[in-house]
């Protein structure tokens, strides 16, 4: 018990709150990163080194291993081999660095909480076992709602949330964290356009602050507009670099496939507004 | 039947026999409430039913070990060290068939439950023949029975559930995060696998402290129906916990009593009828979420829309009467024409306009005509106003397309209050991103609505 304690003060992190300030180290490399789920591998030999202060997105088909790659970055499922550091150090030494963002299906909207205190989890952390939200936090999860918009929603019970919304309570929860490298699960899955403009304001700023940003992103129309650094998934990396260059109709055909067939068109006529 | 006066005594403790039983059955209930609020959030009802089950091999076997040692056999704390070990073991052989195999929950949760049960029975069967002891009794841990409870078995039910009800207070904030993102608080570095475990641990401890009184077919039931029914009156967590932990006392403390007057009633079915009999209670009548408050919001809302159709039609209407005037004037206009206008049945026509009458927005005019009072005039001009608001807005904003505009402003008029619809004519008019009110095809003064 007293050594999870410690793991989790804020005083455990402290030898890695010397590392953020060190910007040579990449906020997340990834080395030979492969993942199975019962022997079907879904991640294989994934290298990657993402750029600090870049927002990058992470397009592929379904089952490309997306959300995987999320998920394997905060040890939250077991890795067959790989290795990943974030800001030069394991992940568990530097959580304190990272937000998370999960899709917004993968919880119970009907539970017994409000807006605030979804927010607010992004504080426990720092708040460490057994203290209660505090006085101070409770107003910064509010600042943090305003931020994205829906300040006026703070005390509203999460069911009684349209999707959007609920979708920028998950985004202020990660502001809430005060961390440097984003990681956020299609955080534009079936939100309204107002909540689109929103979320992707907040990215422009979150990277004006020189902080990273990775996000799973479904959309091929919209991925060079949101995006200054795409990685193209399937299983592996088909491709990585700066949207203008790695966007291209040869990749998006290696990354999707047979099935580009109908993207094709759209992949086709985004060039053209490119040019 | 007993008399009032004996029912008096023992729900307020005065008689000595029953104190003791009931005491710890109000005690047991305030922690399962608790605990069940938990375990009802983390969806793991079914687990915790095939724990309970679990327990049983466990209250067999230390009986005989006893037994075998030269005691009685009966020693309450000895058997239900015995159940929790026992249901600590059916626990983890879940987790276990969960983590190593394919298999889903349920499958891992039916195959505990009924393999441990059927161990239970037979080895109950099996210890009844021990020679030296009389393990008459031992089933009472299966239905439950308010046996006569000696002060040291209340002491131990008493402290656990205090320390179990101590805890799930304690890990609040951490509970509440494994409950509602698993996944989120794993990234954030808590070790989400042992406050499962101390979660199902809590559950074990209320589990093998209900076995005597309960018994452990019941005692889930026990743990999730006052969380059940508490989470229809709120939707926070820390109320409803409480809210649980006063419907668990209630039930616990009013079961037990009726168990003890009759006897041939047998404690754990009274207990959890009585929880039931709250949860109904709750579930019909609860403001937030019951059903008849919820069914009496439904009319209200149908009422309110019907109610602007109405006046939106008629003030339509009058509109196409003058095409040329900036404001309609208000007359006299032919019932078929609203008809015409939406496809209302004539019953729901009737009663809408029985509605309008009551509320003073019709005037009397000749047969089959209809003419709006003032004031009824009025409130068509402003419904009308705030609802081409909303089509401005949605068509502006919100990126929809225009031909289902027309659709979803109907609810979210009627939803939004009248303080958000002047919130938006605000933002349209006087906003960063000036916007003029409709150049729609029917325009609409402002003086119309202030009248």
């Amino acid at each position: 018990m007293s050594q999870m304690f410690k793991k989790l003060s804020p005083k455990g992190d402290a030898a890695g709150e010397d590392l953020s300030s060190h910007p040579q180290d990449v906020p997340l490399a990834i080395h030979d990163l492969t993942v199975a789920y019962h022997r079907k591998p879904v991640l294989w030999d994934v290298d990657l080194d993402i750029p600090e202060g870049k927002l990058v997105g992470i397009v592929g088909p379904n089952g490309a291993g997306k959300s995987t790659l999320i998920k394997a970055c905060l040890d939250l499922i077991p890795r067959a081999s790989g290795e990943i550091g974030v800001y030069g150090k394991p992940y568990k030494e530097q959580r304190h660095l990272v937000a998370y963002v999960p899709q917004r299906e993968s919880v119970d909207w009907d539970f017994p909480v409000s807006a605030l205190d979804v927010v607010a989890m992004g504080a426990y952390r720092r708040l460490g076992w057994f203290r209660r939200v505090t006085r101070e936090e409770a107003k910064k999860a509010h600042d943090c709602l305003t931020q994205v918009g829906i300040g006026h929603l703070a005390d509203r019970q999460i069911s009684q949330l349209s999707g959007g919304q609920q979708q920028r309570v998950f985004l202020a929860r990660a502001l809430m964290q005060d961390a440097e490298l984003y990681l956020m699960d299609e955080p534009f899955a079936a939100v309204d356009a107002a909540t689109e403009e929103a979320i992707v304001s907040l990215l422009r700023s979150l990277s004006e602050q020189g902080k990273t940003c990775l996000v799973v992103h479904h959309d091929l129309a919209t991925v060079t507009t949101y995006f200054d650094w795409l990685v193209l998934l399937n299983m592996r990396v088909v491709a990585a670099g700066p949207s203008e260059t790695t966007f291209t109709r040869e990749n998006l055909q290696k990354t999707y496939g047979g099935k580009l067939s109908l993207l094709e068109k759209a992949a086709e006529a985004l060039r053209h507004t490119i040019d | 039947m007993p008399s009032w006066e004996e029912i008096l005594e023992v729900v307020l403790l005065q008689n000595y026999n029953t104190r003791l039983v009931v005491l710890s059955t109000t005690l047991l209930g305030i922690a399962a409430g608790l605990i069940g609020s938990f375990l009802l959030l983390r969806k793991r009802s079914l687990m915790g039913d095939a724990l309970s089950h679990a327990t049983l091999p466990g209250v067999a076997i230390a009986f005989a070990v006893m037994v075998s040692l030269g005691g009685s056999g009966k020693a309450l704390p000895g058997l239900l060290l015995g159940a929790t070990l026992s249901g600590v073991a059916g626990l983890f052989t879940m987790l276990l068939i969960r983590r190593t195999t394919r298999l889903r929950d349920d499958v891992a949760m039916g195959f505990v439950l009924s393999v441990f049960f059927g161990v239970g029975v037979a080895s109950l069967q099996m210890v009844q023949g021990l020679p030296g002891a009389s393990a008459a009794g031992l089933e009472s841990f299966i239905y439950g029975k308010t046996a006569s409870m000696v002060q040291s078995d209340f002491f131990l039910i008493a402290i656990v559930a205090g320390i179990a009800s101590l805890i799930s207070l304690l890990f609040l904030k951490e509970f509440l995060l494994l409950c509602f993102d698993d996944g989120y608080a794993g990234a954030q570095g808590w070790p989400t696998f042992a406050l499962d475990v101390l979660l199902l641990g809590l559950v074990t401890a209320v589990t093998v402290i209900g076995l005597q009184a309960v018994g452990l077919i019941l005692i889930i039931a026990f743990l999730i129906t006052p969380a059940t029914a508490a989470r229809f009156w709120t939707h926070r967590l820390l109320p409803m916990m409480l809210l649980s932990a006063v419907i668990g006392g209630v039930s616990g403390w009013l079961g037990a009593g009726i168990s003890a007057l009759t006897p041939e009633l047998p404690a754990g079915a009274v207990i959890v009828l009585v929880a039931a009999v709250l949860f109904l209670i709750s579930m019909i009548f609860a403001p937030p979420r019951g059903v008849i408050p919820r069914l009496v919001r439904q009319r209200h809302l149908r009422r309110k829309v019907d109610r602007q159709h109405f006046l939106r039609a008629a003030f339509e209407i009058l509109e196409a009467e003058a095409p040329d005037r900036d404001v309609p004037s208000n007359s006299p206009f032919p019932l078929a024409a609203l008809r015409s206008k939406r496809t209302w049945t004539p019953h729901e026509l009737r009663k809408i306009l029985k509605i309008a009458r009551r509320e003073d927005h019709l005037e009397p005019s000749e047969p089959r005509m209809l003419r709006l009072s003032e004031a009824g005039f009025g409130e068509a001009a402003r419904v009308t106003r705030n609802h081409r608001l909303w089509e401005t807005y949605l068509i502006r904003y919100a990126d929809i397309a225009p031909s289902h505009v027309d659709r979803d402003a109907d609810l979210v008029e009627h939803i939004l209050g009248p303080e958000l619809v002047e919130e938006l004519e605000d933002f349209l008019e006087r906003g960063p991103v000036a916007a003029p009110i409709p150049p729609s095809p029917h325009p609409i003064g402002k003086e119309a609505s202030s009248s």
